[in-house]
């Protein structure tokens, strides 16, 4: 096989006591990012790109992926332990991690978010190593209409999990909507609801609006039951790890699953924080335990984290052939790469062998130094649950005005982040579901931009959305996801007569 | 800046070269002298009023790492995203930062067509000008699987054809990519299938994964699937080649395709990657701008970047690159009155 | 929330969850009519190709709109699970004592920065609300600033707000 062979070459490449070390240098650091909400990848990239000049272009970009693998990784502790996502993609993670860390397994959370990361990436590295050449073909076929058609599928596959009253699921998902349709609006260059102020130019950040809905909306629930995070009294060790790894295994659908949803999603590129959420929708939807997730279900915490870092992983794929980054943080590297005078696209692995071969290969040592780095840190992560609330709830704050600003270095948003904070109280309080108003924020913009690119190309035709069988059967597919609870109960029932759904057309915008 | 920080001999010889082609030596030398006056003073904010990973960016990002690798400045500069409203964010937060001589501003053409299309109060006379650093060409391309070998082919077929039936896709709406496609339009008589895309890198793609017939990227956004043999170059837009002549291509460098008016087509779009800074900026402040862009402008690094993106390297300040803004703003908004796509009170 | 103050079983006061819920439905409602009037000003309609800017943020808002009316109504006429107490006074004073300091904390960033004003809010909340002593207090409200200033001013080179007391180490 060539690939191994190359592979092994790759292997010399990666394998130097110098690049070993500034791997372990970039996986602190992304930890220390990914960590911190509002600093992203990129900024640690950018930052990072000028004392790179002095190194190789391979010993260069093997650090600066290592500070986006140690983001990865990194984005899941705040979730699980404060409910604050430290990254984009890691607001699935809360849904379960959260209360797992609640009940005092904050360890056995974070042991199953990183191995699950671990596993996740690495089937993606096999991936990129062996199908490159076919699936920067794939990624080819994806027009308008197709990632409408995977935003779609999305949508399809995590809606109706709630079991709240419907009309606050409606209310809570078309309000995320309608935030994320602030702002200027791409097809036609129009402003909508800005009102004509300059700060509502820019629109609503996704990530302010979690930061507050999530993050300060527990701080507040938190006071509000009594100045304690549950976890506290948790017994602490390092066993936890291994403990945890024994029960891994039979989440291994599940983990195969994310990833598979994840590459997908990372090579179309549809970005991580989408795949982790359909992963999640995907698993709850098919788990036996199904029922409980949301409750500290472990499985619940693999199902994201395996397709987030597939999706981060395979997200270089596009990058490297194609130009064109899956992610802000792909977006900096690659700007490091045309410093570096390298010119993504097709061509690269033709023409740059030793850079190629010697970063994939990087991705499979940085991916065991990353887990073996994180696990050791789990037992003082789980620990940091035992300082004082009172102690850690300002501290808390001010991180999250700090990602807050980061965002955009802006103040208004500090201050949004607060009204989030409000909102999230009270709608947590009254049962309104603040998973599908995420969703629609994260996906708003970017399937009404791809609707809306879809019916120009059309002009107007709605059979586009069948016009090949790709996007026929993505769209057939997110119909079946979205009807599942029908099917699945009709199924059962077979023999009493038929289903009496009405099939809506387009139920998502 | 021979005076605060001696350069290297072989630096200098570059330099004194580059004042001459420029033919501003004295008005060089008479900066280079106020340039010991001002200096940063604490990190200096480099705004770009587009996302990450397009254009702007990567060339801010570039000129960031090149002055931190060659210690250009003592303070180091920050990349700053500002791409909200088509980067209106961006030009109205260096215009609030009055006399702040530590934030400058890298502009597209959104620099006029974004206050023309959205309204924005905000105007480019209204923030200080540093200097023109390059401008980007836009060439014509299709996929190669297209049978249009020639601009005059491609056009023709358009002309014969009913209105939208060829499609188009760029970098936003009512933006360069746009007004080119009005303009080629007018040219035809028929209308292209605009289709926008957030950024240039999509566009490219799409149009080598077949969703679209023709693009009017930049250079550098399709110099990889050029070389790769994926798409074809029909014409640039410009009065003359550009005038790289290095193969880029195993047949065809940048200098071996035609301009869009040898095929028949009087189109001519240049878009500016200029720099400014905040309104209120002294004379001094702006003279170490200058200078700092004209060591940039002399770096290895940087003269291969403007190679491999096929970078018109116009190098102007003072007066000649206000009367060129003035000029730029005229046209842009006669074109985009054309077009039909200022802004409705 | 007059007249909406009630006891739950275990006789706590507080405003009653009927009425928030119907507060927060009619806020709802008016983000939602603010919405629709929006989309229909610049352009509601579907134009030759494809819909226009304001076609699915006037559908979405109208959909708002409907989903509010409809849970306040439900609220109104009991038929919403909606009884008992919102949130204890004591319970909201508890509430209020993390969200005051922390609107305290967002508003003086504007004037002295975002470090000096993260030292005051987090030795003022220890002190407070965790009764800590003036030796346990110092060195969390000065270091936690003084890692933030040095990882983002100075490592990651991301400015944050900055008042006149940085301002006096040069920044």
């Amino acid at each position: 096989m060539e690939e191994i062979s190359s592979l092994l070459y790759g292997f010399q490449v990666a394998l130097s006591y110098q690049n070993l070390s500034l791997m372990l240098v970039g996986i602190l650091l992304g930890v220390l990012i990914g960590v911190l909400p509002g600093l992203g990848g990129a900024n640690g990239v950018a930052i990072l790109l000028p004392l790179t000049f002095t190194m190789s272009p391979t010993s260069a970009i093997i650090m600066l992926s290592c500070i986006y693998w140690g983001a990865l990784f990194g984005g899941a502790i705040t979730s699980i332990l404060f409910n604050i996502p430290g990254e984009p993609w890691s607001v699935a993670t809360t849904f379960d991690g959260h209360p797992m860390a609640k009940q005092g397994r904050a360890g056995e959370a974070l042991t199953a978010a990183f191995t699950s990361s671990f596993v996740g990436a690495l089937i993606a590295v096999v991936v990129i190593t062996f199908l490159a050449p076919l699936v920067a073909k794939f990624a080819l076929q994806f027009g308008p209409a197709e990632f409408f058609a995977v935003q779609l599928l999305t949508f399809c596959s995590f809606v109706g999990l709630g079991k709240g009253h419907p009309a606050k699921t409606i209310a809570a998902m078309m309000l995320g909507f309608a935030l994320a349709a602030v702002g200027l609006d791409t097809v036609t260059g129009q402003l909508r609801m800005t009102f004509g102020t300059v700060e509502l130019l820019r629109g609503f950040d996704f990530l302010i609006a979690v930061i507050g809905l999530f993050g300060i909306g527990e701080i507040l629930l938190t006071m509000e039951e009594g100045l304690a995070f549950k976890g506290v009294g948790a017994k602490i060790n390092p066993r936890v790890v291994w403990q945890t790894w024994k029960q891994l295994p039979r989440f291994w659908i599940t983990a195969i699953r994310g990833t598979l949803i994840g590459c997908w999603m990372g090579i179309t590129p549809g970005g991580a924080t989408p795949a982790s959420f359909m992963s999640y929708g995907i698993a709850k939807r098919f788990s036996r335990q199904g029922e409980k997730f949301g409750t500290g279900q472990m499985e619940g915490v693999v199902a994201p984290e395996t397709a987030a870092h597939a999706a981060g992983t395979s997200a270089l794929l596009p990058m490297l052939t194609l130009g064109i980054p899956g992610s802000p943080t792909a977006a900096v590297l690659l700007g490091g790469l045309l410093i570096w005078g390298l010119q993504p696209g097709p061509l690269l692995f033709v023409e740059q062998k030793d850079f190629v071969w010697g970063l994939i290969a990087s991705m499979y040592l940085a991916n065991v130094v990353g887990l073996i780095v994180v696990l050791t840190t789990v037992p003082w992560w789980a620990a940091i649950l035992r300082v004082p609330f009172s102690i850690i709830a300002p501290i808390i704050v001010v991180i999250c005005a700090v990602g807050a600003y980061t965002v955009h270095n802006a103040m208004l948003d500090v201050v949004l982040m607060l009204v989030f904070g409000v909102i999230g109280y009270l709608f947590k309080k009254l049962d309104y579901p603040l998973a599908p108003m995420v969703l629609a924020l994260v996906l708003g913009d970017m399937a009404e931009s791809s609707f809306r690119q879809s019916m120009v190309l059309s002009q107007g035709s709605i059979s586009i959305f069948w016009s090949n069988g790709l996007v026929g059967s993505i769209c057939a597919l997110a119909m079946l996801m979205l009807f599942w609870p029908l099917i699945s109960a009709s199924l059962g029932k077979l023999r009493r007569g038929r289903a009496s759904d009405t099939p809506q057309e387009r139920p998502v915008e | 800046m021979t005076i605060s920080n001696p350069p290297s001999s072989r630096a200098r010889v570059h330099l004194a070269l580059a004042f001459v082609v420029a033919g501003v030596f004295s008005l060089a030398l008479n900066t280079a002298a106020q340039a010991a006056e001002w200096k940063p003073t604490k990190p200096v904010e480099f705004v770009v009023p587009a996302g990450t990973g397009g254009g702007a960016d990567q060339m801010a990002r570039l000129i960031q790492g090149l002055v931190g690798k060659h210690k250009l400045m003592d303070q180091p500069m920050v990349v700053v995203n500002k791409s909200g409203g088509a980067g209106g964010e961006g030009f109205l937060y260096v215009k609030g930062a009055k006399g702040d001589p530590h934030k400058i501003i890298i502009t597209l053409s959104n620099l006029f067509t974004t206050p023309l299309a959205t309204g924005i109060p905000f105007n480019w006379t209204e923030i200080t000008p540093v200097a023109m650093l390059a401008l980007d060409e836009f060439v014509l391309w299709v996929n190669i699987e297209s049978p249009y070998k020639t601009a005059k082919d491609y056009l023709a077929a358009i002309k014969a054809a009913p209105d939208n039936t060829f499609k188009m896709a760029g970098t936003g709406s009512k933006q360069e990519d746009q007004i080119i496609t009005v303009a080629l339009d007018k040219f035809t008589g028929k209308k292209f299938t605009y289709v926008p895309f957030k950024g240039g890198g999509t566009v490219a793609v799409q149009l080598v994964g077949k969703h679209v017939d023709s693009t009017v990227n930049n250079p550098i956004e399709q110099v990889a699937h050029w070389r790769a043999g994926k798409t074809r170059a029909l014409c640039v837009f410009d009065e003359q080649r550009i005038p790289y002549k290095k193969k880029v291509t195993d047949a065809q460098s940048w200098n071996d395709i035609p301009t869009c008016k040898e095929a028949g087509v009087d189109v001519d779009y240049l878009m500016l990657r200029g720099i400014f800074m905040a309104p209120g900026a002294t004379p001094e402040q702006v003279a170490f701008y200058v200078n700092l862009f004209k060591k940039l402008r002399e770096l290895p690094e940087w003269k291969e970047f403007m190679e491999t993106g096929a970078f018109n390297q116009s190098f102007m300040t003072g007066s000649d690159y206000m009367n060129w803004l003035k000029k730029a703003e005229a046209t842009h908004k006669t074109l985009m009155q054309d077009a039909g796509f200022l802004h409705k009170k | 929330m007059s007249g909406g103050e009630h006891r739950d079983g275990s006789g706590a006061r507080g405003p009653a969850t009927k009425t928030i819920e119907m507060i927060v439905a009619a806020m709802i409602f008016i983000i939602g009519s603010v919405v629709v009037y929006d989309s229909y000003q610049i352009g509601s309609g579907w134009a030759e190709d494809g819909p226009q800017a304001g076609y699915f943020p006037f559908y979405i808002g109208l959909i708002i709109c409907i989903a509010s009316v409809w849970i306040f109504f439900q609220t109104a006429f009991g038929k919403l699970a909606g009884g008992g107490v919102f949130v204890s006074l004591r319970k909201l004073r508890l509430v209020l004592a993390v969200l005051f300091p922390a609107i305290g904390f967002v508003i003086a960033t504007y004037f002295i920065g975002l470090y000096v004003s993260a030292a005051v809010f987090i030795a003022a909340f220890m002190r407070w609300q965790g009764k800590f002593s003036i030796m346990r207090i110092l060195p969390v409200s000065l270091v936690v600033p003084v890692l933030l200033f040095l990882m983002f001013e100075v490592w990651f080179l991301v400015p944050l707000p900055k008042g006149p007391v940085e301002a006096l180490v040069g920044y």
